[in-house]
């Protein structure tokens, strides 16, 4: 139910982002989603891609600091109150959100959110009880 | 091992008779031959033939890097250049280098004091040294080799550099000893590590780690990620080389100091005061055996204390701790003094911090601010950005309270902060005053 995505620390220096897109894009490596969470100092990138295996290894021999980190990929109705919906059942169930950001692709009918929460199992309980739908990694990064 | 049982392990008054002796021909010499010590003992109204005991030392006016580098290039030297056979200099990235000259005999003596140092250390003439400091006018890779040598170890010359080759020949040649500075050695790991070669499955037993000062921390790291036992050694090309005074494996506690050759003192280095032992100061240095380069009462800039106590491995001279810090190393930030060596030890509190570091110093409508650049290791890095920002409070916070001053810290990515030459570059003031 988990997918996994890549975290990677950078220095707010001018070129570094497209620095990692260089290397994954040498690499042959496709970003599926994307979110940049920055300081005035650092930043973090956090990616899913379709090779995260590939993507570690060769940021790492780059000399960058990565991590890999479980998310949860979750469909939204793509209308009014879609996201809505799922963020107050989590709140209802008491789950904090660390950060969220969107996927690039629907699926279907519906937009994709990727999730990181403090509990992630129990998320994925709830959100599951409440009917909501949960895209596995292996599906999301070919998607 | 100690490899010149008799001088090694002389009852004190022994010693100081040789002291004294050696000391009163070194001062007849200099006077009679170089005109700086001449003008300076003239002036003081001192003649050698005055200093009858140890403590007429502390009479005599002390020697200061700018009066070597007043004396350029080799105003300095006791001997005519017939006599002198290697010349030395300090890499002058402070300012003009200092040049050091050694006759045949200064060249055996050093010979001597880096084979009892490497002895010390642990190295016997079985072992194979890997000597991974640099060769050339620096004193550290001709020092430890000329010492090797004369131990009968076998040396592997490898100089500084060229790090993926260096893992290469630890791999394949199996050395047993290391010596570099430690901030290269540490860099030796991570080059290996990359490389994936484990410093476990080599065959390192004992690490002999100087030329730029280093932590208790910093010890516990190199010896995990090394995988041996590391000592410290000191010296500096003013006076020697390396061999001045160097640490035993049996105790790792304080580097016992040739002092058959060299007498240091310590003293308060605002009033020149000479200190008892135990007490923190500058460490003055009086050469007693050297023939080129003799120097009096030298000013090292090195803070340390002296320890007499008996040590578990039998020398009987003196210990100098490790070198806390440096009196031009000493940074006063808005009024309060600030070693980089208290940095180091704030970073190696917070577990996962890598002790690479440096320290930026701006000044801003008259205020000092001190920035401190960290290297995000692996262990440490959280994609949470509100971690990374608990992690730099943190570090904020111990420093306040360590050094009394705050700092900016920011977080840096790993190998960014600048190595130079295998020296990390701890500090950059850019204040006018």
């Amino acid at each position: 139910m988990k997918a996994e995505q890549i975290s990677i620390f950078l220095e707010n220096k001018a070129g570094r982002l497209s620095e990692v897109t260089g290397i994954l894009s040498d690499a042959g490596v496709n970003i599926r989603a994307l979110s940049l969470a920055d300081t005035t100092d650092f930043g973090v990138l956090r990616l899913i891609v379709d090779d995260n295996a590939k993507a570690e290894q060769t940021l790492k021999n780059m000399g960058f600091t990565v991590r890999k980190t479980r998310v949860v990929a979750v469909e939204v109705r793509d209308q009014p109150g879609g996201l809505h919906e799922i963020l107050d059942t989590l709140f209802q169930a008491g789950i904090n959100v660390e950060y969220m950001y969107a996927f690039v692709q629907q699926s279907g009918n519906n937009a994709v959110m990727i999730f990181r929460f403090d509990n992630l199992d129990e998320a994925i309980r709830v959100l599951t009880e409440n009917g909501i739908a949960i895209i596995n990694g292996a599906e999301l990064y070919t998607m | 091992m100690i490899y010149n049982i008799e001088y090694e392990t002389m009852p004190r008054e022994a010693l100081e008779s040789i002291q004294l002796r050696r000391l009163q021909a070194t001062l007849s010499r200099v006077y009679a031959t170089v005109p700086f010590y001449r003008r300076q003992f003239d002036a003081a109204g001192i003649s050698p033939a005055d200093i009858q005991s140890l403590s007429d030392l502390r009479q005599l006016p002390f020697t200061t890097k700018q009066d070597l580098r007043d004396n350029y290039p080799f105003g300095m030297f006791a001997v005519p250049m017939d006599n002198v056979v290697r010349i030395h200099a300090s890499s002058g990235t402070t300012g003009q280098p200092t040049v050091v000259g050694y006759t045949a005999r200064d060249i055996t003596t050093w010979a001597e004091l880096m084979a009892r140092a490497l002895a010390a250390g642990g190295a016997t003439r079985g072992d194979i040294i890997h000597n991974a400091y640099g060769y050339g006018l620096f004193t550290g890779g001709l020092g430890v080799h000329y010492g090797a040598e004369q131990l009968g170890a076998s040396v592997i010359p490898v100089s500084g550099g060229n790090t993926k080759r260096q893992v290469i020949i630890m791999r394949d040649f199996g050395p047993s000893i290391l010596t570099a500075t430690p901030s290269y050695a540490l860099h030796l790991a991570e080059a290996a590590e990359e490389m994936g070669v484990a410093f476990k499955d080599l065959h390192f037993r004992f690490g002999v780690f100087g030329a730029e000062p280093w932590s208790e921390n910093m010890r516990r790291e190199m010896e995990e990620k090394l995988n041996l036992k590391a000592v410290d050694i000191y010296g500096l090309s003013e006076v020697l080389g390396p061999g001045v005074s160097i640490e035993c494996h049996e105790a790792q506690n304080g580097l016992h100091f040739f002092e058959d050759h060299f007498i240091p003192e310590i003293i308060d280095p605002a009033t020149g005061e000479t200190l008892p032992y135990g007490e923190p100061g500058e460490l003055v240095i009086t050469s007693i055996t050297k023939e080129a380069f003799p120097v009096i009462r030298y000013r090292t800039r090195d803070i340390t204390t002296l320890n007499p106590e008996p040590c578990i491995c039998g020398r009987t001279m003196v210990r100098m701790n490790k070198v806390s810090g440096r009196t031009d190393d000493m940074l006063i930030i808005r009024g309060v003094n600030v070693f980089p060596s208290q940095i180091e030890s704030v970073l190696m509190e917070i577990e996962g911090v890598e002790p690479h570091y440096q320290m930026e110093v701006d000044r801003k409508d008259n205020l000092d601010i001190l920035t401190v650049s960290v290297e995000v290791s692996e262990e440490i890095f959280s994609d949470e950005v509100k971690e990374l920002q608990r992690l730099s409070a943190r570090i904020e916070k111990d420093i306040k309270e360590t050094l009394g001053v705050s700092a900016v810290v920011k977080l840096a990515e790993p190998k960014s902060i600048t190595r130079s030459q295998g020296k990390a570059v701890r500090v950059i003031d850019r204040r006018e005053m």
